[in-house]
Parts: C-alpha cells; sequence; structure tokens
C-alpha cells in the first residue's frame, strides 16, 4: 500500500468501513431470524463472543507489521475522521459503556460531572497540546518531555507516571472483559479473563498502533450500534419518538412528578422505616460486640424454645428454626452480618431528585456537594488532556492540520454516546418509577425475574412489608444493569442483548489494547531504545515491545483476577495522577518558552507528590495501606473528596514549576528552537524532529 | 532559525483564539454548573442546568474544537505556515 496515494487510501477506507458496517448488520439481522426460528440463546452468546473476537483477530492479523513508524504510530497516515473513531473507542472503556447510565440512574444531577468531565477535556486537548504534539512527530509522551526538557530525568518521570496511570486503568478492563465473557457465555471469570486477553493481544502483539488502530474503527462501529438500538426502541416505547435525546425532557418532567408522589406515600414511608429499624438494631447490635454476640445468639434459641413448649404453628416453628440455623457461626461473621443490616440505613432515605442540582440537607451540605462537583470535573477533564493513551493518537494522523480535526472527530464520536447516557438514564427510571413500582409481586415483569436470578447483587425485589405490591423502597439497584436489561426492558429479542454485552466487550477490548499499548512502548521505546541502548535495530525494539505487550497483559490479568476491591477509586486515581503529573509540564513546555528541565522534573514530581499524599490522608483504602490514623476530618482540604485529589495536585505542578524554572537558567537554544518547531506547523529552515 | 514579525502576530492571535475559546469552555461548565440551582428554570422540559450539563455544555464543546481547527487550518494559509502536501 505504500504507493496508494493519501485520498486513495480514505476511499479505500470508507469503502472498506461501509461494507464491514452493512455486513456487521446483517449478521445482527440474520441472527436475529435465526432465534425466531428457535436458535437457543446460549448459542447466540456463543456467536457473539466468537464472530466479534474472531473479526478484531483477522484485523490484527491483516495488519501485521515489524516497522517501528507503523508499529508505534500506524504509519502516520490514519485519516482524522478514522482517527477520532479510533480514539472514541479507545477512550469508551466498559466503564462508558456499562456504567455511566447506570451512574446517571443512581445519582442523578450528580452524575453529569462525569459525561461533562469526559467530554470537556477533549477542547484542552484541541487548544493545547494535539496540533503541537503532531508536529513534534515522535512516538510517546516521555519522547515530548526527554526531548524538551533535555534528557533523562524528565523521561524517566514521564515513563513512570505513565505506567502508574495506565496500569491501574487496564487492570479495570481487563476485569471488565472477565465480567462480560462470563455473562455472555456463561464462563469462569478467570477462563474469561483469559478468553478475552487473548483477543486483546492477538490484535497488538502483531501489528501494534496500526492493527490496534484499524481494530478500534472497528470497535467503535459495534459499540455506537449496540447502544443506540435498544434506548432508541425505549424511547418510542415511552415517548413515541424515536431520537430520545431531543425528547427525553418530557419524560424527566413526569419522572420528578412520581418522585414527588413516591417520597410522600404512605407504603413506601412504612417500607422506609422497616429499613430504618433494622439498620439501627443492626448498628446497636455492632456496637455490643462481642458480648452482644451470645446475648442475640441465646435470644434466638429462647424463641425457638418457647415456640416448641408452646406447641406453635408449623409456620411459626419454621422461623423460629431457620434463625437458629442462620445465626452466625462466629463474631466476625456476625460482624459482617450486622455491618450489612446497619447499612441498609442508605435503603431509609427517600429517593433522590433525579433533576435536582446538589441536593443536600441544609445550604453547607450543598455547597460542599457542589464543590465537590466542580472539582471532579475539572479533574476528569485535566486529566482526560493528559492520559498518554489518548494523546498518544494525535501522532497518528498524517499532519498537523488533520490532528486538529481528528479532536473534533474524536469528541463528536464520543460525544454519540455520552450525550445519550442521560436519556437512558431517564428512560429506565420512568420505567421502573411507573411499571414495576405498584405492580404485583405475583405478576413482575419477565426482566426483573429474569435478573435477579443472573446476579442479586444488580436487582433485587423483595416484599419487604408483605403486602403484595412493589414499592420502591423494596428495590435494589445496582447501576450496571441500567444498559445490560434495556434492550428486555423495551421487550427486544434476545440477540439485541447479545449485541449490548458484545459492545460492551468492544468497549473493554479497545480500550485494554491503546493501554497496553502505552506501557509496552514506554518500556521497549523510551527505557529501553531512548536510555539503555540506543543502537538498538529497528526490529529489536519491535520485538522487545512485542515482549513487553505480553508481559504486562499476564501482570494485569494476573492482578484483574483478583478481583481488587477498590478497583474503581484506582480508576478515577489515575485521573488526577495523570493530570498532576502531565498537564502542567505539557502545556507549559508548549506555550512557556521559559520552561527548563529542573522547574519541570519538580513540578511534575511534586503534582504526583501531592495528589498521592491527600489520597493517602483521605481515601479509606490508602488510609489503612499507610497506617494514616489522624481523622479523615482534620486531613480533608476544603472538604474536598480523595476521587479529587488533582485539584490541588495541578496547580502544585503549575506553580513549582513557574517559580523552579525562574530560579535556574533559562533553557539553550536548541530547545527554544523545538518550541518554535512545534507552535508552526510549517517553518522555513525548519528543523525536523520527526522520528521514523 | 529567526522568527519574522509575521509569525508572531500569527502567535498572538493563536494564543488570543484559545483564551477566548477556553473563556468559553469555563463559562459552559463552571459558571453554569456553579449556579446550577438557580438555572433551573424550565428548557423544554428540562432543568436549564441539567439539560447544559446532559446535553448543552457537549454540542458547544464539540463547536468549540471544530472552530479552532477551522480558524487555526485558515490562520495556517494566511500566514503562510500551513504545511505542504496533503489530500
Amino acid at each position: 500500500m505504500a504507493t496508494q496515494t493519501q485520498s486513495e487510501f480514505k476511499s479505500f477506507l470508507k469503502k472498506t468501513y461501509g461494507w464491514y458496517t452493512g455486513g456487521f448488520l446483517a449478521f445482527v439481522i440474520i441472527l436475529a431470524i435465526a432465534e425466531q426460528m428457535g436458535l437457543p440463546r446460549a448459542w447466540i452468546g456463543y456467536i457473539f463472543l466468537f464472530v466479534t473476537v474472531a473479526l478484531y483477530a483477522g484485523i490484527g492479523i491483516m495488519s501485521r507489521t515489524a516497522d517501528a513508524a507503523e508499529f508505534y504510530v500506524a504509519g502516520r497516515r490514519v485519516p482524522a475522521v478514522f482517527n477520532g473513531m479510533a480514539t472514541g473507542a479507545d477512550w469508551m472503556s466498559a466503564a462508558s459503556f456499562i456504567g455511566m447510565a447506570g451512574t446517571l440512574y443512581l445519582t442523578g444531577y450528580g452524575g453529569l460531572a462525569f459525561i461533562m468531565g469526559w467530554t470537556g477535556g477533549y477542547c484542552l486537548v484541541a487548544l493545547f497540546l494535539a496540533p503541537y504534539l503532531r508536529k513534534f512527530g515522535q512516538f510517546t509522551i516521555p519522547d515530548f518531555l526527554g526531548a524538551r526538557y533535555g534528557g533523562h530525568l524528565a523521561r524517566s518521570i514521564g515513563i513512570f507516571a505513565a505506567i502508574l496511570c495506565s496500569f491501574t486503568y487496564v487492570v479495570a478492563q481487563i476485569y471488565g472483559v472477565g465480567l462480560i465473557t462470563t455473562r455472555l457465555v456463561g464462563v469462569s471469570f478467570e477462563l474469561g479473563i483469559f478468553l478475552g486477553l487473548s483477543g486483546i493481544l492477538v490484535c497488538s502483539f502483531l501489528g501494534g498502533m496500526r492493527a490496534v488502530t484499524w481494530t478500534q474503527v472497528a470497535q467503535y462501529i459495534v459499540l455506537i450500534v449496540a447502544y443506540a438500538i435498544p434506548v432508541v426502541w425505549l424511547s418510542v416505547k415511552h415517548t413515541g419518538f424515536p431520537i430520545p435525546q431531543l425528547v427525553y425532557g418530557k419524560v424527566l418532567e413526569k419522572v420528578t412528578e412520581r418522585e414527588k408522589q413516591l417520597i410522600d406515600d404512605p407504603k413506601e414511608k412504612e417500607v422506609r422505616g422497616i429499613f430504618a429499624e433494622r439498620a439501627k438494631a443492626g448498628s446497636e447490635k455492632l456496637k455490643g460486640l462481642p458480648k452482644s454476640y451470645d446475648d442475640e445468639k441465646a435470644k434466638v434459641a429462647k424463641v425457638l424454645e418457647d415456640a416448641k413448649t408452646a406447641n406453635a404453628p408449623a409456620d411459626q416453628l419454621k422461623l423460629a428454626q431457620d434463625a437458629v440455623d442462620r445465626f452466625p457461626k462466629s463474631t466476625d461473621e456476625a460482624k459482617a452480618a450486622w455491618t450489612r443490616e446497619a447499612g441498609l440505613v442508605a435503603r431509609s432515605r427517600p429517593p433522590l431528585r433525579h433533576a435536582e442540582a446538589f441536593p443536600g440537607a441544609d445550604e453547607k451540605a450543598r455547597d460542599i456537594s457542589r464543590k465537590n462537583f466542580l472539582a471532579l470535573i475539572f479533574c476528569l477533564m485535566v486529566g482526560t488532556a493528559a492520559l498518554p493513551h489518548i494523546l498518544m493518537r494525535y501522532y497518528t494522523t498524517p499532519s498537523v492540520k488533520q490532528a486538529r480535526e481528528s479532536v473534533t472527530w474524536s469528541l463528536f464520536f464520543i460525544f454519540l454516546l455520552y450525550f445519550t447516557a442521560p436519556a437512558l438514564a431517564v428512560l429506565v427510571k420512568f420505567d421502573v418509577y411507573t411499571l414495576l413500582v405498584g405492580s404485583e409481586f405475583a405478576k413482575l415483569p419477565a426482566w426483573v425475574a429474569a435478573w435477579q436470578k443472573v446476579d442479586p447483587s444488580l436487582l433485587a425485589v423483595l416484599d419487604v412489608n408483605k403486602d403484595g405490591i412493589v414499592q420502591l423502597a423494596e428495590i435494589a439497584i445496582g447501576g450496571d444493569i441500567v444498559v445490560l436489561a434495556t434492550p428486555e426492558i423495551a421487550g427486544l429479542p434476545y440477540v439485541v442483548s447479545g449485541l449490548v454485552a458484545a459492545g460492551g466487550l468492544a468497549a473493554a477490548l479497545s480500550t485494554a489494547d491503546g493501554l497496553l499499548l502505552t506501557i509496552a512502548n514506554a518500556l521497549s521505546h523510551d527505557l529501553y531504545y531512548k536510555m539503555i541502548d540506543p543502537t538498538a535495530s529497528t526490529a529489536r525494539r519491535v520485538t522487545l515491545s512485542k515482549i513487553m505487550l505480553l508481559v504486562v497483559a499476564l501482570a494485569a490479568a494476573a492482578v484483574a483476577a483478583q478481583k481488587p476491591a477498590d478497583i474503581l477509586f484506582l480508576v478515577s486515581a489515575a485521573f488526577s495522577f495523570a493530570a498532576a503529573a502531565f498537564f502542567p509540564a505539557l502545556v507549559l513546555g508548549i506555550f512557556w518558552r521559559r520552561a527548563n528541565k529542573w522547574g519541570a522534573c519538580l513540578g511534575m514530581v511534586a503534582g504526583l507528590g501531592t495528589t498521592f499524599f491527600y489520597m493517602t490522608q483521605t481515601q479509606p483504602w490508602l488510609r489503612s495501606i499507610f497506617g494514616v490514623t489522624r481523622p479523615i476530618a482534620d486531613a480533608i482540604w476544603w472538604d474536598i473528596q480523595p476521587i479529587s485529589a488533582g485539584l490541588f495536585g495541578v496547580p502544585v505542578g503549575i506553580a513549582v514549576i513557574i517559580i523552579v524554572s525562574l530560579l535556574t537558567p533559562a533553557p539553550s537554544k536548541d530547545v527554544q528552537e523545538l518550541v518554535d518547531h512545534v507552535r508552526y506547523p510549517h517553518l522555513k529552515g525548519d528543523i525536523n524532529t520527526q522520528a521514523t | 532559525m529567526e522568527l519574522t514579525a509575521k509569525h508572531h502576530e500569527y502567535w498572538r492571535k493563536n494564543v488570543t483564539i484559545t483564551l477566548v475559546l477556553l473563556a468559553i469552555w469555563a463559562i459552559v461548565t463552571y459558571v453554569v454548573g456553579y449556579l446550577a440551582r438557580d438555572l433551573s428554570f424550565n428548557f423544554f422540559g428540562w432543568p436549564f442546568a441539567f439539560w447544559m450539563g446532559g446535553q448543552g455544555a457537549l454540542v458547544v464543546y464539540v463547536v468549540i474544537i471544530w472552530f479552532y481547527a477551522r480558524y487555526m487550518n485558515n490562520l495556517d494559509q494566511e500566514f503562510g505556515v500551513a504545511e505542504g502536501e496533503e489530500d
């Protein structure tokens, strides 16, 4: 294809992906027909998993390469539109695809911080980074730090930070892959991880960035189709109009109306009262440990004894017997069980008003909620503009002009999913509030029964007050179900559920691919080639990168298989770390000629250090690891949650870079020329920094 | 290499448009976000701030980036710093 011109290449791509999209839709339709003719559900799951993974692997095999520029930056000829799609798939992870609408369902207005944060960050990418990095034109983000801030020190800090952010993130993706594969074909979680991993590896291993790019374009198409179909259907069901984003305001009004009724409904209050009492009893028993364990044990035993002596009816006797049988076997078990009971206090609260911004008991609580909302948006935005696996994508376009256009396309393709999620959350809420709440337990909708069986942590509906009618307070719902169950809520055939799972898988695989490549490149290109052995041949570098991919992938899979408890926190922490480590050094490196080596190095360390320090002081899991004992109330600054620690790290980083740079000599003439070089797309007599 | 006055003007224009767009970005995100409780008038069914967070701000972000790309690509031509061969 070397002789092809760029425009021929572009029309070739358009044709190929056009056929691909048509073929994919035809495949779904054929499966739908097969389902009507009696194809079992398990088969549909297998076919989806096999066909999509084989497809990605096929693209990987077709794009295999050992050329450095092809392997690291896809030959720098990815047209803006296609780079946009690839960035979209790279960006949207399992959390965006499956979790986002669920978060919005559970937290209402508060969840919009993620929607705005994860889209608005692209404005920073476009205005401050993408065109300049493209002009610089090397392979990685540490490359830029190394060249701009003279040498190995800045590069090393960059490598460390890139691996820190990307590894935590990739663990979460592989975890997501395991979950979805398990759901789709019913294999064990560990097997699911390794099935998914093979799909990730065959692609990035053979063809590096080139294979990953063309696979990500294919994955984007799968995931956007999978997201759109159920929402459109649900929208037609509730509004009669197929574009939910335009009309869900009316549905939101009805939901708000219904919330008012449910908050004051006496039956709802009764259920919430029951939970409040159980929570109170649970926390009292907890406080009384270990003495309360023996007391409670004696109490249930006595109830059974009394029932026996009084010749109580059989069902009462059975209840008393159950209470004895199910009584915790040890104080540790009792502690766990009673902690769960005490946690029911969350269910004793009235439902949240979906559209209300910053709910809170008083002015102070609302103010804290507002501060944290804005702080989270800030960290997510700046973090987005500093994650190496995203920035790296803008090295792959043919020119600065196309890099700028490519950011527009990236955000446009991401926008399509993100501005649909709030609509989906409201539509599902409307369905639950009006159709599920108030229905009889004897006649629950089919999807409720089905999902209760699959996973009670996703959905559990229990008749707490024994009136035979579903109250909202009786429904315990996990966020992920919003996307996973939408096809069934909308009354679509099972094939669409399979499609949604395949979409989630595409989202997780594509993000994992991009991240793995970032880590492998940091190790093989930046650490080995640039710092250890600059004479290494191209073939050797690419081979080393492939080995690193394998090692990192296996390491990440091993960590994911442990099911780390605080995985969600780790992912959000990655944003604060990236924001504090990279954003100040990268942006000042381009916009402020005077920024120098010592300023940047100390600034990156100070930014990362501040962020990390704040997290260790305020995040429960990290506090326990580092043995921090002073109360959170003393350690917390301006009531900002640890997830937004970057709010402190970024300004500290900027301040340190400026102060230290001014106290030390200005950078050399070469570095100043580099700054001019990246600022202008073309200069006469320009230096050339492009790596091949 | 020496930069001419024209080059400096190009960069000044770039920085100006960057700051203007950044200000718009900050207004739709942080000013609207800060005033969210006061901006809850009915906007075609949505409370305004909710609509901005879910839809409006996102549209503005896409337009900001689109406008910047178009403006800068024209500016490159005008100041003779555009790249050479392209499709």
